[in-house]
């Protein structure tokens, strides 16, 4: 195997790597590089101004609100969207019990279907989905508004994504809606592979279903669980929450910056406020912010592992 | 491992000791009131497994149903059936919408992409996973490393690296972009699956006297079907799906895909009121990937499960 080795590596190498160093790579290391200039993005010219971005960057109201909101999208949307993708799947995998000649674990009736319509959202452009609840939220004509009026809810009428308390919360129940049924299906794939004895040996214990879920599921998914938990996590800071702020929230991020998120920031001062290099610094604290996440949801969830 | 394949047996001195066995616990033997808290807990858990399956599929229905109806009870009375079908709406969203261009675009993109995603990932997976050489494992992190960087902090420069190659607001550019940024897991994916694969047959095939890219084209890439169109799902959707990357590098409105197109639409139906043409074509962007994923549902959950698995 040895003959024309290197020839072969080099050349099935050159194009994949070359295109990715370009393209990835390449503008990653100018970013950095960047955020120490004061460069506009709209002329070639820029020099090097040391710190002072990142000074700005600290005095910046807007940037520690658009930091608070990623943190929220950070840590609240994986507890939310985890633990009812765990609860759902644990019913559909392992909550069904007591029918008769059935095995002893087994899901709850129609548990197929619930798989295959659950995972519905996640299929869609999150563009779409966006689109779809902007168009739901409106607090004239949408059709969660006109639907509390039609149950004889009158009285509650919220603006939702006008209300600056509200805008945050309607923006991430959104994203909860399209990411949950991924994990559910996921979940389920771990859920599957535990060896049903474990459960048959529960219930002979006696175990009830919460037991069961503590002490036999849990932790034997843990692996799954804390994966989970990072992907969603750097969802939520990056492409998926731009989508849904950028396109749900008019203007500067919903009323009074109230949904601005770090992307979205970067964004707007990049291509919109013709900022480039302080664009780019913002970039980087989120990407600090995102490989601290990282490194902390690895560290808190490290446990021993379990053989099965 | 299934659960159809025979359990690792589980050792004798765990837990109580008794032999653990198939057994179908006879429900008539459980204790009265366990099995009525059993009930209200059926009832309590099915009604939320239900409840979420309606919120989930309401709003689609809500959105199809809203792409038949004329402007007026779009507004006035956003639940009430249509009158009748305004059928004007599909077709007014595909000519004067541009939707019919979007699409194309759409499908432009994603092809070129797609293949070039598959053919240039799983070239650099194959070299990666099976042969030896200096530099091996830190190309390897290099490109995995790219899976948990925000893509928007690379989005400012790439755009005058795009500008300056002269590629911005173009068909070919874009599939470029796209290609790189599937790459890092496209090769994370698809290196792990090139390890799984048996080496003999490779092997064989070389003392044949078949050269190394022989060998990866008409051996190995057969045998990595699986793997591909695993891979090949996820990046289908991912790269339909895309918004970020168009939003920012394809500003053209000629050039737009589905995603930008739609929501361009949306902002400026504010100032020509066109609703349903646009209920319609949100409609018409949801009905190919939700039929696809009914028709191919399970290589579509395996493709995006498999990953985050491993």
């Amino acid at each position: 195997m040895q003959h024309g080795k290197y020839r072969f590596v080099v050349g099935f190498l050159a194009l994949p790597l070359g295109l990715y160093a370009l393209f990835v790579v390449w503008p990653f290391v100018q970013s950095i590089y960047y955020s120490f200039t004061d460069w506009t993005g709209l002329s070639p010219e820029f020099k090097m101004v040391g710190l002072d971005n990142y000074r700005r960057m600290l005095d910046d109201d807007i940037f520690w609100k658009s930091l608070q909101h990623s943190l929220m999208f950070a840590l609240v949307l994986p507890v939310v969207t985890i633990g009812l993708a765990l609860f759902f799947a644990f019913m559909i995998n392992v909550g069904g019990r007591g029918r008769k000649g059935g095995p002893v674990v087994s899901g709850v009736r129609g548990s197929s279907f619930y798989k295959i319509v659950y995972f519905f959202p996640q299929v869609l452009s999150i563009a779409i989905v966006s689109l779809l609840f902007a168009f739901a939220y409106n607090p004239d004509s949408g059709a969660i508004n006109s639907f509390l009026r039609g149950i004889g809810l009158d009285g509650v009428q919220p603006l939702w994504l006008g209300d600056p308390d509200l805008a945050l919360w309607c923006v991430m129940a959104v994203l909860v809606w399209s990411t949950v049924g991924f994990f559910v299906v996921l979940f389920s794939a771990g859920m599957a592979s535990i060896p049903a004895d474990l459960y048959e040996a529960a219930l002979l214990d006696g175990a009830g279903r919460a037991a069961t879920f503590f002490r036999v599921t849990l932790p034997l998914l843990w692996d799954t669980v804390q994966s989970g938990w990072v992907y969603m996590g750097i969802l939520a800071l990056g492409a998926e929450s731009f989508a849904v702020v950028q396109i749900m929230t008019t203007g500067p991020g919903g009323p009074d910056y109230s949904t601005t998120v770090m992307v979205l920031y970067v964004y707007q001062k990049a291509f919109r406020d013709g900022q480039a290099a302080y664009a780019t610094t913002i970039g980087v604290a989120l990407l600090v912010v995102t490989l601290a996440f990282a490194a902390v949801v690895m560290r808190l969830g490290r446990r021993e592992r379990l053989e099965y | 491992m299934k659960t159809t394949e025979t359990p690792a047996p589980l050792p004798a001195e765990s837990g109580s000791g008794i032999p653990v066995t198939k057994v179908d616990l006879p429900t008539g033997k459980r204790p009265k009131g366990r099995e009525k808290e059993g009930n209200v807990l059926n009832v309590f858990s099915h009604g939320i497994l239900v409840i979420w399956a309606v919120m989930v599929v309401l709003p689609l229905l809500w959105a199809v149903m809203t792409s038949f109806k004329d402007d007026g009870s779009i507004f006035g009375s956003p639940w009430s059936l249509p009158d009748k079908l305004h059928f004007d709406n599909w077709s007014r969203a595909w000519t004067q919408a541009n939707m019919s261009d979007y699409f194309l675009n759409t499908v432009l993109v994603v092809g070129g992409s797609l293949v070039g995603t598959l053919v240039l990932g799983s070239m650099a997976a194959y070299v990666l996973a099976r042969f030896d050489f200096p530099g091996n494992r830190f190309i390897y992190y290099l490109f995995v490393g790219g899976m948990s960087f925000p893509i928007m902090l690379a989005l400012v420069p790439l755009f005058y690296v795009v500008n300056n190659m002269g590629l911005l607001n173009s068909i070919h550019g874009l599939i470029l972009v796209y290609i790189a940024y599937s790459l890092p897991f496209t090769v994370f994916f698809l290196t792990a699956f090139f390890r799984t694969l048996p080496t003999s047959v490779a092997e064989a095939a070389f003392v044949d006297g078949a050269s190394h890219s022989r060998t990866f084209f008409q051996i190995m890439v057969p045998m990595a079907k699986p793997g591909l169109i695993s891979v090949g799902i996820f990046n289908f959707l991912g790269q339909w799906n895309q918004y970020m990357l168009p939003t920012v590098l394809n500003t053209d409105p000629d050039k737009h895909v589905l995603t930008q197109g739609l929501v361009q639409l949306a902002v400026s139906q504010g100032y020509k009121g066109d609703w349903s043409g646009l209920f319609a074509g949100l409609v018409m962007a949801m009905l190919p990937v939700l039929a696809a994923y009914v028709v191919f549902q399970r290589q579509v959950v395996q493709g995006l499960t498999a990953g985050a698995l491993k």
